[in-house]
């Protein structure tokens, strides 16, 4: 029979059970604590490393779901550990918190993340168009509230990066890192491509380098991300659809090419996109309803989802 | 011999927040070879926390304001401790600051006509705080990190530094550290360092900075023979919660009164109308009906007094609470439910609802806060020349929190956020023409980094000793109790010999499981800065005999004039203190603290402070 109040008792206790080792293997260790009121899995495994593990590995710094570092898989969902309230998960069982599974161990609930600053480094970077007289004159750009807040959005990100850990294109498949961007930067792409200012042109890119196509749409990233960020309704699905503009009209395309690129406005934008904007709700049957393999991998030479890839889930 | 890889550079920026990134960014654009090296991974910093915004004179919402006005401000709200040049720079530059980072990419929230909206703060005459929500901290890290991978800079992650290292002239030539993830040393050479490492509070219980502000750079600053000062002031937020635990020393913004939110005890007054101090009596509200008429219009009322400096709001909590009017969990309840609908306060304090709601199950939309003062940030700090942000030694430049004077006794809020942008980068600046102008190549004394190494490994070689955590967390208690929001010179004292005794014991300290990723070993070597810096702060409390600010005794409850005169300078003693400390550092016991003169304010800047007055 299970105890309903486990974890909230004086006198009762919580079992975690927290994976050690490092790259050459490990196993899980069970760690028997007092239970506490009102804490977090952060706060307990603070209370392991200060009384029975001094040297359990486990990253972290603001424990307030502001920095993004404390990153791990509990009972098997990504998840912060400083996000994860005890009271949340289910009384009298034990709680298992392993590291992320898509990153090489480096101890115990460390990971080596170095693959995401890589990839954040081949993301061309953000370019103003230059100012007008008036903007000159008063010193700063102008720019609407309604045009800034579609960006602001994937600006909340705090770089967990538990979207790139859940996301089965990487998760099961390392040899796909070399070619997929990932959630995380499908949503900085976004977020420049939106930006009111910004004149640079990273569709190809994504098409090309960085793996849009491989992403058919589960929703595991906006699922486990902390911080609400429609990441597939408002970055991807945008993004596929203006890969498949760049690569359907090759007019626009080469006019691209030859004269500098002028951004649409995000109103423009809107029109085009259905998912666009954070406002926008997203019909579901426009989600579940794409076909798979995708419009954008279907219909780029050379970008083809792989095949016996479990995506489609 | 110890082994250790070696790195080469002209700057190395030692802190990768706000005022690391700005510095990195402007030394590199000088053309320097310029590496950044930081504790955390890059983007991870404490600046993320920073919700309110960030203070610069731009006038987009209200034209009068100016950096005049700003200066003004900034000077009163330190209780005219800062060092003048430092406040003249901010508030002449913040505006600058400002507009680079939108070149940058920054999205900051807009005007109707489409510019940089500005807020109200505490302290602040005008609305003049540039924000994004209340997430701009994480906007400012962001952009600037965005920055500087695009100009290529080199960036060392997960690195701490344990000491600095000088050539023999003295000039400091690079610093010795060791990587997180494998424990293994490393040495890096530059012809100028800059620190900007951040704050101090992991020495208290209760306190809002993240685990890496363990005072590393005051520390290195001070062992290499760098003076500190004003480490006697530091800012207790007077709205931390106190309760769940799982939110314990989360700040809740000052944004939160900004927008109506009101300080009751447990009768239920709205106790802040009984504490307006004379100094700002005449712009401030003294009944409820004239408080509530300013949130929409400023020229119907004066402001509310939930709005006065928050030093002044910490130190009427406390009192309140030591009265027995407190909350149940030694706090008082901060309201905005009951005068706000949910929906305003979902889009107006969206990461403050949604951090409530998750972390503890706090709604704030539909109860009111437990909040109570939380240790927050260091007016104090590395003593530096305001133009350069050169430090007192060869080669080192200090900026942002690391570094004092700029705030004076007391920072508005806002400020900070500005201070790192404008000194970051003239910190960058500073340090690029010192390493351009430094002949040769840096040269360090390879028996300092094997002393160094040695110190830091010595634990290992123990058993049966000390447990590093107990003795953080006696620390944190002999802080919180001694050398807190409230302070008397006898407890001063007892803070004195208690940390003596912590020294010793940090000395005892015994470890295992090896030095790759171990958090044990990692607070073993923060010891010796969180110890030296407590040191500091409690020798600056016990000669400043007045209350002044974020300092406040309670033995001497009103400022002194002859001391707001003085800075408290803190060095280690002419004999250079030894390595009879932690880790081979000089031992606390060697600081010595002595009054020096404030700079100088000139007569024209005197009268810009009455005339706007």
């Amino acid at each position: 029979m299970t105890e309903e109040t486990v974890g909230t008792e004086a006198g009762e206790q919580v079992t975690m059970r927290v994976w050690r080792g490092d790259d050459t293997g490990g196993e899980f260790a069970a760690y028997v604590m007092p239970a506490q009121e009102g804490e977090v899995v952060l706060d307990v495994i603070h209370r392991v490393q200060a009384t029975q593990a001094p040297d359990l590995a486990c990253r972290w710094n603001c424990k307030a779901g502001k920095c993004g570092s404390c990153s791990a898989e509990i009972n098997g969902r990504p998840a912060l550990l400083c996000m994860t309230r005890m009271d949340t998960l289910p009384a009298g069982e034990p709680v298992t918190v392993a590291p992320m599974r898509a990153f090489p161990i480096l101890r115990d609930l460390v990971t080596d993340v170095s693959y995401n600053y890589e990839v954040a480094k081949r993301i061309p970077p953000f370019d103003p168009r230059p100012k007008t007289v008036d903007e000159r004159e008063v010193g700063g750009y102008r720019m609407q509230q309604i045009d800034v807040e579609r960006s602001q959005e994937f600006r909340k990100c705090i770089e967990c990066f538990l979207c790139q850990d859940v996301c089965h294109v990487m998760r099961d498949h390392e040899e796909n890192k070399t070619a997929f961007a990932g959630p995380r930067f499908f949503a900085r792409s976004a977020e420049l491509e939106m930006h009111p200012l910004d004149v640079n042109d990273r569709r190809q890119l994504l098409q090309q380098e960085q793996g849009l196509g491989k992403c058919n749409i589960t929703k595991c990233c906006t699922e486990v991300c902390p911080e609400h960020i429609k990441i597939t309704d408002n970055a991807i699905i945008p993004m596929k659809e203006r890969v498949v503009d760049a690569s359907y009209d090759p007019v626009a395309w080469l006019g691209r090419k030859i004269l500098k690129r002028i951004k649409r406005s995000a109103g423009e934008a809107s029109a085009t996109s259905p998912a666009a904007g954070p406002a926008a709700v997203q019909p579901r049957s426009l989600v579940h309803g794409i076909p798979v393999p995708d419009p954008v991998g279907a219909t780029a030479p050379g970008v083809t989802p792989e095949a016996g890839d479990p995506l489609a889930g | 011999m110890a082994e250790y890889e070696t790195h080469d550079f002209d700057v190395i920026v030692v802190g990768a927040g706000g005022a690391g990134l700005r510095a990195a960014i402007e030394a590199r654009s000088k053309g320097m070879r310029t590496a950044l090296v930081c504790k955390s991974l890059l983007g991870k910093a404490h600046t993320v926390m920073a919700e309110g915004g960030v203070a610069a004179a731009l006038g987009n919402v209200h034209e009068e304001d100016d950096w005049k006005v700003h200066f003004r401000d900034t000077m009163r709200g330190g209780k005219m401790l800062n060092n003048w040049r430092m406040a003249q720079l901010h508030a002449q530059e913040a505006p600058d600051r400002v507009r680079e980072l939108e070149e940058w990419g920054a999205l900051f929230d807009r005007t109707e006509d489409g510019l940089i909206l500005q807020r109200d703060f505490g302290g602040h005459r005008f609305a003049r705080l540039a924000h994004i929500g209340d997430r701009t901290g994480l906007e400012l890290i962001r952009t600037l990190q965005q920055k500087a991978v695009a100009d290529g800079i080199e960036v060392f992650m997960e690195c701490k530094v344990l000491r600095l290292l000088r050539d023999a002239d003295g000039t400091v030539s690079g610093l010795v550290g060791y990587w997180r993830p494998s424990g293994e040393f490393v040495v890096f050479t530059a012809k100028a360092v800059v620190l900007a490492t951040g704050s101090v509070g992991k020495s208290w219980m209760y306190t809002s900075n993240s685990w890496e502000s363990t005072g590393d750079g005051q520390a290195m600053a001070l062992w290499a023979g760098g003076d500190l000062i004003d480490m006697e002031a530091i800012q207790f937020h007077p709205t931390g919660m106190v309760w769940p635990l799982s939110v314990r020393g989360l700040l809740v913004t000052e944004g939160v009164r900004g927008d109506g939110g009101v300080l009751r005890n447990s009768e239920g007054n709205r106790f802040m109308f009984d504490y307006i101090p004379p100094m700002f009596a005449a712009e401030t509200a003294d009944s409820e009906d004239e408080a509530d008429k300013w949130y929409d219009d400023h020229a119907a009322g004066r402001r509310p007094p939930e709005l006065l400096p928050r030093d002044e709001v910490a130190r009427s909590i406390n009192t309140e609470v030591k009265g027995g009017r407190g909350s149940p969990h030694g706090g008082v309840f901060l309201d905005i439910a009951t005068r706000r609908t949910a929906e305003d306060i979902r889009r107006r304090l969206p990461s403050m609802y949604h951090q409530f709601m998750e972390l503890a199950g706090v709604d704030i939309t539909a109860e009111a806060m437990e909040v109570g003062p939380t240790c927050h940030y260091i007016m104090g700090g590395v003593r530096v020349d305001a133009d350069s942000a050169a430090s007192t030694v060869d080669g080192l430049f200090a900026a942002g929190e690391v570094a004092g004077g700029m705030h004076g006794a007391n920072r508005l809020g806002g400020n900070s956020l500005s201070d790192l942008l404008v000194f970051g980068r003239r910190a960058g600046i500073g340090a690029a023409e010192f390493a351009a102008d430094r002949g040769g190549a840096a040269r360090v004394d390879e028996g300092e980094v094997a002393t160094a190494i040695e110190a830091a490994v010595a634990p290992f070689a123990r058993q049966g000793g000390e447990n590093p955590y107990d003795i953080h967390h006696d620390l944190q208690e002999t802080m919180q109790s001694l050398v807190g929001i409230i302070r008397t010179g006898p407890e001063l004292d007892e803070a004195l010999g208690q940390l003596e005794v912590l020294e010793e014991r940090a000395g005892r300290v015994s470890l295992s499981g090896g030095r790759r990723y171990n958090p044990a070993w990692n607070l073993t070597t923060d010891l010796p800065s969180m110890l030296t810096v407590s040191r500091c702060t409690t020798l600056g409390a016990i000669n400043r005999k007045e209350s002044r600010g974020g300092h406040t005794r309670d033995d001497f409850p009103k400022p002194v004039p002859e001391m707001g005169l003085v800075n408290f300078v803190l060095r280690i003693g002419a004999d250079g203190g030894g390595d009879g400390g932690v880790g081979g550092t000089p031992s606390i016991r060697s600081i010595g603290v002595s009054p020096e003169p404030i700079p100088a304010m000139p007569d024209d800047l005197k009268e810009l402070l009455e005339e706007t007055a």
